[in-house]
């Protein structure tokens, strides 16, 4: 049985375990505010809130319904459009409607739903991420903009840690949300056995690729067995595989140990996909562009595995990928912990990525690269560049020929024809091989501009752009 | 006024096809599709499908009671494939079943045998092997010959822009449901609920009254529910009707994307000649539609680019001829703008490879050549207004331009990796279907004895705003609370014969229709008000609810005087019917008056590119639209936000990939980008052109569904200009859509 809150009533359910919570909002509780638009995370009109306890308290986020699998509610408070219903309209939906942000309508519920999980978010944000995972065909967003301004400065009237008391209190919420500590406190956790079904994480990619198994199957569900604290040990981040992308690039520690990280958040999938998405899950999906992947190959993490029998062995994320989606990953394996090194302060650190739209999108070619310097000396270099091989690719040999150099132009010259040998990129739907090279070089050379600009003659950059060749 | 669905869509409670409460016994469907572009089919086995769990049956071309027909200009276009495929996403069955994901199931059990022919999907290529759609069309104008001997400049090129998704967050849908003695009611998701109510009545072989079709609104459209919405209702009532149950087809995504039709791909070569003073003297375009594999709204989206391939210049020799050429793609269809676009986009990579080759800005050209009151359209119409040139000017002192241009040289004489780009983009559109005679639209206005009213219509809301628009129109003509009037669905019971809510022209042809109804009962009421204060009627108004004698009021309020009237047994009904004036157009001459009047408006475009990765940003559209009297400006200005933005995706974003082999590569929305929140400019204005709105317009509010579309096209032109502050020599063409990587390839290409 999956037991969990749906807006203000107890849901027991025998359905299947993959079931998306979309088709089980809609057609057994028959809340049809919850949009179908495209089952698989990239219009957000399956927008719904997860309420999860923790310490007492019930922290909200915003997920798509649409790759949730049922299971992964299991004692949890799900919030539609509806549950967000009172007599008058909620704030939200008043600035929505305020500032004419609805035209036909079908995207505005998950619209409205994104917007109250920004005022009910235990962060301050960018009211435009709070919507970055929303798509209108209709209203061309200036308008539903206005709303998202409006709605950011009422969050800012809410005490940080007091947000359900504070909305309850100016009625922004309805009266309900008061009691659902206390029921969720009564959902017993539910034990997993450790079967042979799919094993399933976030649910952000499994439910796109094997939506037609996944739906009508019992599922092994990951969230609550993986680790997802970040912890620091013997001078080592140990992250649990099962964080999911928003908490790890908006934790406090990664913050402090990796400052630059969190302003490349945004160009990571979406809200609500950051919401739900595993750092583990990206890894084992193992695309050749997943974002996570390449920002993690520049940290040099290692993974820690485990077998069903509790076996460990640890392995360099750069050995993880050995071809086209095949991993060194044995059957009953699990990533357990991602263990990375603080940042040192001589260590500096940038993510560059480029798709065809600059935000939810995936990659042309994306890149992370740390650079441990002294002047103008190259001590050690971790490049990583995603969409130009069959593998999320750590630039070993680039990264090796820069170690001990003098930064010049000269250098990256050279450096260049390294890189340009060390790609195979091909021709596909996020470009032509052409144009990954290119952006290759340019990706490069972007990072040495935005770390060492002022060390490096910005005519002598211009010429490697118009003149390096990007033959192989 | 804000639009009367607000409340609904914020609340979650608005009612979309897929939201309609399921009757029990509901079946639903999910239709078979070709996994072929061009192939003849040597055998299809569905004993395994068949015989798969919940399944109730599969119904293919042989189960059709009627014509297997439903190509609404062009008797072209099977409802199911019977031996040959044309596209990949061409229905050849529907498999019906107790629950979708059962007969999605299903559907891979389905073998099917192909022979497998040849493909085309480029339309040169089609030309080419003579394969048509239909006659190509040309519209002159002048002497072309003379035209272009008097030029002292001639220059020649080819521009391409490529086609369009609609990607209405509701995909499409319908649901049909069985009524006694042989009747259906079909709840469709379409922009032409006669046009599905023909075509059910047609594929089943029963009359068209049998068949009732009820729209309650659509999320989202933009042409893209207009023809191709009709398959799948097709589909629902045909099953509805052999079952003897409800049956909901509602088309998953990736079914959406790949099986219905999207904007129009055109390829063009153009010839442009100008004299000193850079009047265009001359021009001669021959254009390439990709029409797909049937006709579907093709004759009519062709014909509206013939028309539109001045944009808002004058030009005194014209010479335009139009191939739509058929392809093993799927039938390409109505789109905003309604292949106007297209045309609007050649003229302007004219003008702008004329200026370039010349070496002036583009917008001298441009400006050298608005068309003015009295200049006469290449299609014989004579341009009735000043509006183009106003809206040019009033931008110019609105908005600075020469201002912002010297920020923007300014801005890249001092960045050497970021540049800036700007361009004017103005617009002219003619309103009117094309096709005179759909040009017509009926309401039927009951005023209940409560003084409540009721308005149907045959307009479809699709979050156009159009329903409050003719609230306005009822509450405006009675002079009553808004609060009074209730728009009903669409249903062609009680509106019959209607034209599709398409062609920017729902709030005209059913509001003049509305008005009719409404100054009729008004008429009826005032005359029972007279006798009632024993006046004459001439005497007699309603304002704000209340009668009126001359200037004075009386006790005697609106609820009060219908509820008299409905005493006096006086009629409190009516239909109003409508036809446009005025319009009539001469196919075999290609003269006429097709327009009841055309839209005008320029924008101000900015961009800013980031030179290094080759990605992009519109800091402003700002713009002067010629909206007439407007009837409802907040409407109106989210109406052309939403069309900017779409514009900006047609020319900058989205990309319809296909193989040769006729796949889409770009088959959902994880590959198929359109803009979200972040793609948006960071600044639209817009501002209304003072003017006096056309007699024929609604009252005098112009059109506006349409015509700004076309400003996202100056977005193309505004990045061209940075991509070549940056890499003057780039051999860019005009290819549209200029994507991060067309940009980026023509930042660092020096082979021009």
């Amino acid at each position: 049985m999956i037991e969990f809150i749906l807006n203000n009533q107890k849901v027991t359910t025998d359905k299947p375990a993959g079931m998306s919570l979309l088709d089980f909002i809609r057609k057994d509780y028959h809340l049809f505010g919850t949009k179908i638009g495209c089952r698989e995370g990239d219009c957000g009109a399956c927008t719904v809130l997860e309420g999860s306890l923790t310490d007492g308290r019930v922290r909200y986020k915003t997920i798509v319904s649409c790759l949730t699998p049922l299971i992964n509610v299991h004692g949890k408070h799900i919030v539609t459009v509806e549950g967000l219903n009172m007599e008058d309209l909620s704030p939200v939906q008043q600035a929505m409607a305020d500032h004419a942000a609805t035209q036909c309508g079908f995207c505005t519920p998950g619209f409205v739903v994104s917007l109250t999980g920004l005022l009910l978010s235990d962060e301050q944000k960018d009211p435009l991420q709070a919507i970055s995972g929303n798509i209108c065909r209709c209203t061309g967003y200036k308008s539903i903009e206005k709303a998202a301004v409006e709605t950011g400065h009422l969050k800012q009237s809410i005490p940080e840690g007091k947000e359900i008391e504070t909305m309850l209190e100016k009625e922004w919420l309805p009266d309900y949300f008061a009691d659902i500590p206390e029921l969720l406190k009564e959902i017993p956790p539910r034990t997993n056995a450790q079967d042979n079904s799919v094993k399933i994480a976030g649910g952000t990619d499994l439910m796109v690729q094997q939506h037609d198994v996944i739906r009508h199957s019992d599922i092994h569900p990951l969230l609550n067995t993986l680790p997802s604290d970040i912890t620091v040990s013997g001078g080592k981040i140990q992250i649990g595989a099962g964080i999911n992308a928003n908490d790890f690039l908006h934790n406090s520690l990664i913050g402090e140990y990796f400052p630059s990280l969190p302003e490349h958040a945004s160009l990571i999938a979406s809200e609500q996909i950051r919401n739900m998405g595993t750092l583990a899950g990206n890894m084992v999906n193992a695309s050749p562009i997943g974002d996570m992947n390449i920002l993690l190959l520049a940290l040099e993490a290692t993974l820690l595995l485990e077998n069903r029998s509790e076996k460990q062995r640890e392995l360099p994320l750069k050995d993880f990928f050995l071809d086209y989606k095949k991993l060194d990953l044995e059957k009953e394996e699990l990533i357990k912990y991602i263990v990375i090194e603080p940042q040192k302060e001589d260590v500096l650190f940038n993510f560059e990525k480029v798709s065809k739209r600059t935000y939810l999108d995936i990659a042309s070619v994306n890149s992370a690269i740390t650079v441990n310097s002294e002047g103008k000396t190259i001590r050690k270099i971790n490049f990583a560049l995603g969409g130009i091989a069959a593998i999320p690719k750590f630039m070993a040999k680039t990264s090796a020929f820069l170690h001990g150099k003098e930064l010049s132009i000269d250098t990256l010259g050279k450096a260049l024809d390294v890189l340009q040998q060390e790609i195979a990129p091909i021709d596909d739907i996020r470009g032509s091989k052409e144009y990954k090279r290119l952006l290759a070089r340019q990706l490069f050379l972007q990072h040495f501009l935005k770390l060492f600009g002022n060390m490096l003659d910005e005519e002598g950059i211009y010429q490697l752009m118009t003149t390096k060749s990007i033959a192989s | 006024m804000k639009n009367i669905d607000t409340g609904g869509h914020v609340t979650g409670r608005s009612v979309y096809v897929d939201d309609i409460p399921e009757l029990t016994g509901t079946l639903h469907a999910v239709p078979v599709l070709s996994e072929k572009a061009h192939a003849l089919i040597s055998k299809m086995d569905l004993t395994q499908a068949e015989k798969a769990k919940g399944i109730i049956g599969i119904l293919a071309a042989k189960d059709i009671p009627g014509e297997n027909q439903i190509g609404g200009i062009l008797p072209d276009e099977p409802l199911f494939a019977t031996d040959e495929v044309h596209y990949i996403g061409q229905p050849v069955a529907v498999i019906i079943a107790t629950d979708h994901f059962a007969a999605h199931d299903a559907r891979k059990l389905v073998k099917i045998d192909y022979e497998e022919l040849d493909v085309i999907t480029d339309p040169r290529v089609a030309q080419q092997k003579g394969q048509l759609l239909f006659p190509p069309r040309t519209f002159a104008n002048g002497d072309m010959d003379k035209g272009f001997t008097d030029c002292d400049y001639i220059f020649e090129g080819r521009a391409d822009s490529g086609g369009q998704e609609h990607i209405y967050i509701e995909t499409q849908g319908s649901y049909a449901v069985p009524q006694e003695n042989n009747n259906l009611k079909v709840f469709s998701s379409t922009q032409g609920p006669t046009v599905v109510q023909k075509t059910i009545a047609r594929v089943l072989g029963l009359p068209m009254h049998c068949i009732e079709v009820d729209v309650t609104r659509l999320g989202g459209a933009f042409g893209g529910k207009e023809d191709q919405a009709t398959a799948w209702a097709v589909m629902a009532a045909l099953a509805a009707k052999r079952f003897h149950k409800p049956v909901k087809l509602i088309l998953d995504r990736d079914d959406d994307i790949v099986a219905t039709g999207k904007r129009h791909p055109y390829s063009s070569d153009f010839r442009i000649g100008l004299d000193k003073d850079l009047k265009i003297k001359a021009f001669e375009v021959t254009l390439y539609q990709n029409g797909g594999a049937a006709a579907d709204l093709s004759p009519a989206i062709m014909e509206r680019t013939l028309f539109h391939v001045t944009n808002a210049y004058y030009i005194p020799n014209v010479k335009a001829t139009a191939y739509s050429c058929k392809t093993n793609l799927a039938p390409f269809t109505a789109f905003r703008g309604f292949g106007g676009p297209q045309g609007m986009y050649v003229i302007e990579a004219a003008i702008a490879h004329a200026a370039t080759r010349l070496g002036v800005d583009k917008s001298e050209i441009q400006q050298q050549n608005l068309i003015d009151k009295g200049d006469q359209f290449h299609y014989g119409q004579v341009c009735d207004s000043h509006n183009a040139r106003k809206s040019w000017e009033e931008l110019h002192h609105h908005f600075n331009v020469e201002k912002a241009r010297s920020a923007v040289n300014d801005f890249n004489k001092t960045h050497r990796f970021v540049k800036k780009g700007l361009s004017i983009m103005p617009i002219c559109f003619g309103i009117s279907f094309t096709k005179t005679p759909m040009n017509n639209a009926r309401a039927l206005v009951h005023v209940y004895q409560d003084g409540s009213v009721g308005v149907s219509t045959g307009a479809v809301e699709m979050g156009q705003g159009v329903n409050t628009k003719l609230m306005q129109v009822a509450a405006r003509v009675f002079s009553v609370n808004t609060s009074r009037i209730k728009l009903e669905t669409t249903n062609t019971t009680r509106v019959a014969n209607t034209s599709p809510t398409a062609a920017s022209s729902g709030a005209d042809l059913n509001g003049k229709a509305l008005q009719i109804a409404c100054n009729e009962i008004l008429q009826r009421l005032k005359k029972e008000a007279a006798e009632l204060l024993k006046t004459e009627i001439v005497h007699i108004s309603i304002r704000n609810e209340k009668v009126y004698i001359d200037d004075q009021p009386t006790e005697l309020a609106w609820e009060a005087l219908v509820e008299k009237a409905f005493l006096s047994r006086i009629k409190l009904s009516e239909v109003g019917h409508y036809a446009t004036p005025v319009i009539h157009f001469d196919k075999t001459k290609e003269k006429g008056h097709p327009f009841t009047y055309h839209v005008y408006g320029a924008a101000l475009i900015t961009v800013t590119l980031d030179c290094i990765k080759g990605i992009y940003e519109t800091d402003s559209v700002q713009i002067v639209h010629d909206f007439g009297n407007s009837l409802n400006l907040t409407i109106d200005k989210g109406q052309v936000e939403g069309a900017v933005v779409q514009g900006i995706g047609w020319m900058t974003l989205e990309e319809l990939t296909y193989d040769q082999n006729g796949h889409l590569l770009a088959d959902s929305l994880s590959k198929y980008k359109i803009p979200d929140v972040y793609s948006a400019p960071k600044v639209i204005e817009t501002i209304p052109l003072v003017t006096n709105g056309p007699e024929l317009a609604i009252m005098k509010s112009k059109a506006v569904g349409e015509p700004p579309f076309m400003y996202g096209i100056g977005v193309y032109f505004a990045l061209r200009n940075a991509v070549r502050e940056f890499n003057p020599e780039t051999p860019l063409g005009y290819n549209a859509p200029l994507t991060p990587e067309k940009v980026l390839l023509a930042l660092y290409d020096k082979k021009g």
